[in-house]
């Protein structure tokens, strides 16, 4: 039955560094519909976890409201999580990453929840350059309920019902580069190859990191007129640079070589070798990013890949300069310093 | 890599790993899903129909299905498939009314057995429903060959295996007990359309060691003997203890195989106060299977690995003990093993030995001009798929044509032998005209989540066997000592059953590569991989690249994006989840069909 899942496995299942294989980074069984695009994501999300050899405790997840938002209960089961408001999980991203900023941050979102009614929401938080990293699951439908079109729609599509998309559709990556996303990337569920090695770059990443990924609506939009469903993907999927991941314990053997290989030194040591397929690429440059993306929408292409990075971008932390120890670790003198600080503050605007 | 041909049941019969285990294709998974269910006729009928001695077979088969089981690459241990079914034999009603007709008109073809072992009954069970006479000749007066005579009751008790013999005599078959056949070209001159040769390997080896002239094994109380010959003669009560001859108190067996352990447990029941094992190889390459020795040593028998006989020590006229060197078993770089003598030297007093150190064939009374060719070891040339001799009208099967084996594979040799001699004696090549089966694979699928097979998988170890306390046990000559699994243990045991023949099967025009079976896959044996010449490097793109490569792997055609679906055969649980996490049905859960089984026996 669907949801029974053995816990038998493979008898020579790699262990990562932690002694943990990736089953242990599972959480419950999905109840999302057979095919869903979220469940490639979330077994991408383990499989990240598991490689960069996390312990699931120093992990919160938190998430709105959505098929997308529901996905967090189906990994890592022995992480924190808050599953919100919908549209309202950047505040609460916000608000915990302020208490405790010695967990790594996985947002989950999706087009409603961050281009509809999330919006200003997903506008600020990117603002904010929090330390965090945010996904969406765009699947261009409200799957949950029944397949309207989202905001990430493409004009001119049809849903399955038959309703046309009327207006101009958001391009979430469009929006994370102009408000100075320090790592903005997009990706498709169905291709592991790129996608896990940039959720390992995203959260081995300091600073607000975004990964747009299209994650096919199995159920609503998997149709002949969809631009979401697994065969138009397939169909039209184009990148400009393939990145991989090197952790930082793996000893860099093969130099950098000619003008069309690349590597970027992330925060805490490890590499995203960038190998260029597209002569414009350029990871250091979101204008030309913007660029792109639109040329390749205008071709009829959907551009994926790592489109902007900034290794040593300032977070939100730095940037207020707040305390670096998490709250809970701190003293109830250190957190409530008494009458007489509290004076001396409200003396000092006097 | 190759698509995998799916157009044959061969793929298919090689991921039911029990079933492509056991000689005669038993359908295992197929008959503990009916034991599961209390159906436990039909899962004897079922058994019959292969293996012929359900109730014998569910006590005393090697079990070649159980190291073979699924069930112990994914954890420790496997399903108890053999003591399953006996819970079939012991809980089944009459089934007389289910046994094939025998038609009143014969077919006018006249068949002749030689031995009524397990291969020529099979060939009787089989031969008989078709319409032929069958004459067999058995040289003890009554019927079961080794499953009676080397085969102590309190393993296997006489009423079991009459019961399964006589469904096969009550056919109609027509018996001659105590008709040693001594002459093959006498036999030849009778005119049968055809004879089957099973005769097992009855002649015990002996060890000729210093010592061994001067005792007389042919005497009424020999203290020396083989052990298949000792073994007999307890069986059909030919040795007779009182007061003026005592049961042997100290013996010593020879040997480390199934018949040294029959023989160490007999001698303690008829009265043997110490009895001790010697064995050349050490404990772990004993021939014996290993619940044998547990059963043995769990009764108060000491076992003693790496000792090699010498010489029998006689006083008197008497033997008093057997001398053996220590010795160390040495392999070399491909495993053929050399015996190393350690210098050390021990002393076993003793009243009796029996020597258990291999049996051979006999065929004495096969005459060398009559057409029979003999290979360089005396075994007669047979084509090991017909069975024939190079005589037509003649066919070998079990421990007659192979040597010593088990029984399984002296009925899968019965089946096979049956058919050939079905064909020759319709004027038909018994192996160009050999027909293969047809077969089929049904859908499981009785709704959304509902698979008409238990898909969800019991996580329980296996249950072990209930017996009667091993002090009491070794008082009783004949009494069973194992009590069988009860209804309870039996359906728990049935529950961890894989469900192995119950197959996933794809179909790569509705696959969209959405990756749904790949991510949920308990196992990790669904894979999408990029087509590579080299297989090696293909396989590096598993999920798990280290591959058992006994096992099968199914690979699919190329799919719309170039790449292909492998999945690897080895330790799918047969869980169905791929199938449900499919969006387009590509995935199904088929259960296989195989029309006549004794037809894939080759």
């Amino acid at each position: 039955m669907s949801f029974i899942k053995s816990k038998f496995q493979h008898p020579r299942l790699p262990v990562n560094d932690l002694g943990l294989t990736y089953r242990d980074y599972e959480g419950a069984l999905s109840t999302l519909c057979a095919g869903c695009g979220h469940d490639s994501l979330t077994s991408a999300i383990i499989q990240a976890c598991h490689e960069l050899s996390i312990q699931p405790h120093k992990i919160a997840k938190i998430s709105g409201i959505g098929c997308s938002s529901k996905a967090p209960n189906y990994f890592l089961n022995k992480a924190h999580g808050f599953n919100s408001v919908h549209g309202r999980m950047p505040s609460v991203a916000t608000g915990a990453n302020l208490a405790n900023q010695d967990l790594l941050y996985l947002a989950m979102s999706g087009d409603g929840d961050s281009a509809s009614i999330g919006f200003g929401q997903f506008a600020h938080v990117v603002r904010r350059q929090l330390n965090m990293v945010y996904m969406v699951a765009n699947n261009g439908v409200y799957g949950l309920t029944k397949g309207q079109l989202a905001a990430t729609a493409d004009k001119g599509v049809k849903n399955k019902a038959g309703d046309l998309s009327l207006f101009n559709d958001i391009d979430l990556c469009v929006m994370a580069l102009q408000l100075g996303a320090s790592f903005v990337a997009r990706s498709f569920s169905g291709d592991k190859q790129q996608l896990v090695p940039l959720i390992k770059a995203a959260m081995s990443h300091k600073g607000f990191a975004f990964i747009d990924i299209i994650s096919p609506c199995v159920t609503f939009n998997n149709h002949a007129g969809s631009t979401r469903s697994y065969d138009y993907v397939h169909d039209h999927i184009t990148t400009g640079a393939v990145a991989d991941f090197v952790p930082v314990k793996t000893e860099i053997t093969s130099s950098c070589h000619s003008g069309d290989s690349e590597d970027i030194c992330l925060h805490d040591g490890s590499i995203m070798r960038i190998q260029k397929l597209n002569e414009e690429y350029d990871s250091t440059n979101a204008s030309q990013a913007i660029i792109d993306i639109e040329r390749n929408k205008k071709a009829g292409k959907i551009l994926t890949g790592l489109f902007y990075l900034e290794p040593t971008a300032s977070d939100f932390h730095e940037v207020n300069n707040t305390n670096s120890t998490p709250l809970n670790k701190l003293s109830q003198d250190a957190l409530c310093p008494g009458n007489r600080v509290l004076s001396g503050i409200n003396d000092s605007f006097r | 890599m190759k698509k995998t041909d799916t157009s044959n049941y061969q793929h298919f019969l090689k991921v039911v790993d029990c079933q492509q285990a056991c000689p005669a294709h038993t359908p295992v998974p197929e008959y503990i899903r009916l034991i599961a269910e209390k159906r436990y006729t039909e899962a004897y009928l079922i058994n019959w129909e292969s293996n012929v001695f359900p109730g014998v077979l569910g006590r005393v088969c090697d079990r070649p299905c159980e190291p073979a089981c699924r069930r112990g690459r994914v954890e420790e241990t496997p399903v108890a498939i053999c003591r399953l079914k006996r819970v079939a034999a012991d809980n089944k009603e009459d089934i007389s009314s289910f046994l094939p007709k025998i038609p009143h008109k014969k077919n006018g073809k006249r068949i002749a057995l030689i031995g009524a072992g397990p291969a020529s009954m099979t060939v009787a069970r089989d031969l008989l429903p078709l319409g032929y006479e069958v004459i067999m000749f058995e040289r003890d007066a009554k019927a079961g060959g080794m499953m009676r005579s080397q085969i102590p009751a309190f393993r296997l008790p006489e009423t079991v295996l009459d019961e399964e013999l006589n469904y096969i005599i009550n056919m109609g078959l027509e018996c001659h007990f105590g008709e040693e056949i001594t002459s093959l070209d006498k036999l030849l001159q009778a005119h049968f359309d055809a004879i089957f040769v099973g005769t097992g390997a009855p002649s015990g080896r002996w060890l000729k060691i210093p010592g061994h002239d001067q005792l007389d094994a042919k005497s009424t109380h020999p203290q020396i003997d083989t052990g298949i010959n000792w073994l007999a003669k307890v069986s059909f009560e030919h040795l007779e203890y009182d007061d003026e001859n005592p049961a042997p108190k100290k013996v010593v067996v020879l040997g480390g195989g199934n018949t040294a352990m029959d023989c160490c447990r007999t001698a303690k029941r008829l009265g043997a106060e110490e009895v001790t094992v010697l064995v050349r190889s050490s404990f772990d390459a004993m021939k014996a299977s290993p619940w044998e020795k547990e059963d043995a040593a769990a009764e108060g028998i000491t076992i003693m690995p790496n000792y090699n006989p010498l010489e029998y020590k006689i006083e008197n006229g008497k033997l008093v003990a057997v001398l053996f060197e220590q010795v160390a078993s040495v392999y070399d770089k491909v495993g053929n093993r050399s015996l190393k003598a350690t210098g050390e030297t021990l002393l076993v007093e003793c009243d009796q030995v029996l020597v258990a150190v291999g049996q051979d064939t006999a065929f004495d009374w096969i005459e060398r001009d009559i057409g029979i060719k003999f290979n360089q070891w005396d075994s007669p040339k047979v084509n090991k798929l017909s069975l024939q001799s190079t005589l037509p009208s003649v066919f070998f099967g079990g421990d007659a044509a192979f040597g010593p084996k088990n029984i399984i594979s002296g009925v899968a040799n019965g089946h096979q032998a049956a058919i050939s001699i079905d064909l020759f004696c319709q004027h038909a090549d018994p192996i160009e005209d050999r027909s293969d089966t047809s077969f089929n694979l049904v859908s499981q699928k009785m709704g959304i989540h509902e698979w008409s097979y238990q898909s969800g998988i019991d996580h329980q170890e296996r249950n072990l066997v209930p017996h009667i306390s091993w002090d009491e046990a070794v008082k009783h000559l004949t009494t069973e000592v194992e009590l069988g699994f009860d209804e309870k243990l039996a359906l728990e045991e049935a529950s961890r059953c894989l469900n192995c023949d119950v197959h996933t099967v794809f179909t790569e025009s509705t696959c969209i590569e959405c990756s749904a079976c790949e991510d949920v896959c308990p196992m990790d044996c669904i894979n999408f991989v990029e087509e590579e010449t080299d297989d090696t490097e293909m396989v590096k793109q598993f999920r798990v690249s280290e591959v058992n490569n006994e096992q099968s792997l199914l690979v699919s055609a190329p799919l719309k994006t170039g790449h292909i679906m492998v999945k690897d055969e080895d330790v799918c649980l047969h869980c169905g989840l791929c199938a449900e996490r499919c969006p387009t049905g590509a995935w199904d859960m088929k259960k296989l069909m195989i029309n006549n089984i004794n037809a894939t026996i080759k």
